[in-house]
């Protein structure tokens, strides 16, 4: 909180540190991730009704840009988060692995909606159960489809990943095992 | 009643025993006819000045595993001068499920047909491209035929325990 004037402005939080006049230390990858979190680049990927759902949020009321989500990248070699919204057929599936592949890293995913989650009602022959099928996923949104509220939640969920990640987790002989399970290179 | 009337007539005097069974208590009339004479019916259905149904509706497959003739395939043609309508229907067995493209008649029938043996692997011989429309073309079943279950068998925490089946 600042106030100026009359007016009350929410900042972020400064991590934690040593401060003094004129100076503030703190660990570089603490610094990295406050910079991240608030300056996350979404890509929507939205499918069905989930993606209505996200417009709403994207909208003046919910207003996604309040968490530093005001542009949406419409490419993926721009985009931080992959947003997966509605169902996605089995013939999608490899369409959403070339997406994840052609983002850089880091990148992250959120499944919104049951559908994006688990295939949802569609127990079918021509559904993907679940995104986690072809890409790795950071946060599950339950609902069906979510309210924006819940949306934003799981935003903020990743928001929190984001802001605490370790610099080298990407380079990680764990991470790499898993983009090799997943096929990614 | 009387157009209805006069179009099985026409059919059963002009192709005899090739139409098995007619229906005209619905709202369409009906005729089931042999497969092997699909394609002379329809051309006659459409081309012939008595009868004129110029516009191909729809085609699409059925399955009932306790016929004798379990796979089938339904035509509605449509008559647009004088908006009357016409279903047909044929039968093929599971071992040879192949019935005559329409496409020199309709090109209308090509995404028809594909999607026909998409879902139910009917073959429409001389189709142009006879491939997949819809699924994914990796798919080695046809999902819409009665023995394939409708859930996803692949899914593994849908299991039975959970659920109390």
């Amino acid at each position: 909180m600042m106030q100026s004037g009359r007016t009350t402005y929410n900042i972020v939080e400064a991590p934690e540190g040593y401060s003094a006049p004129g100076m503030f230390a703190t660990r570089l990858d603490r610094a990295v991730g406050l910079a991240r979190k608030n300056s996350i680049w979404p890509l929507p990927f939205a499918t069905s009704c989930c993606g209505i759902e996200f417009m709403a949020t994207m909208g003046a009321h919910y207003d996604l840009g309040r968490f530093g989500s005001e542009r949406l990248s419409f490419s993926p070699r721009q985009a931080d988060l992959l947003m997966v919204m509605g169902t996605i057929a089995k013939k999608m599936g490899p369409i959403v692995h070339q997406i994840y592949e052609q983002m850089a890293e880091p990148r992250w995913v959120i499944a919104v909606g049951a559908c994006a989650a688990s295939g949802g009602i569609f127990d079918t022959y021509s559904v993907l159960q679940g995104i986690d099928r072809v890409v790795p996923v950071d946060v599950y949104v339950p609902g069906c489809p979510p309210r924006p509220e819940q949306i934003i939640e799981g935003f903020m969920l990743v928001q929190e990943l984001v802001g605490k990640e370790p610099l080298r987790r990407r380079y990680s002989p764990e991470y790499r095992a898993l983009l090799e399970k997943y096929g990614i290179r | 009643m009387e157009d209805k009337q006069n179009i099985l007539t026409l059919l059963k005097n002009k192709f005899g025993k090739k139409i098995i069974k007619t229906d005209d208590t619905g709202d369409i009339i009906t005729a089931t006819v042999d497969s092997l004479s699909l394609f002379s019916i329809i051309e006659y259905l459409k081309d012939d000045p008595d009868t004129g149904y110029n516009f191909l509706t729809d085609i699409c497959g059925i399955h009932y595993p306790e016929y004798e003739l379990p796979l089938g395939v339904i035509y509605h043609l449509h008559n647009l001068r004088e908006n009357r309508r016409v279903r047909i229907k044929t039968f093929v067995s599971l071992d040879r499920p192949e019935v005559a493209t329409l496409t020199p008649l309709f090109s209308s029938a090509n995404w028809m047909e594909r999607e026909t043996y998409d879902f139910y692997g009917i073959i429409f011989t001389g189709h142009p491209n006879l491939i997949r429309i819809l699924n994914v073309e990796y798919l080695d079943f046809f999902p819409m035929r009665k023995e394939y279950p409708l859930e996803d068998p692949t899914r593994e925490d849908k299991d039975n325990r959970y659920f109390g089946r």
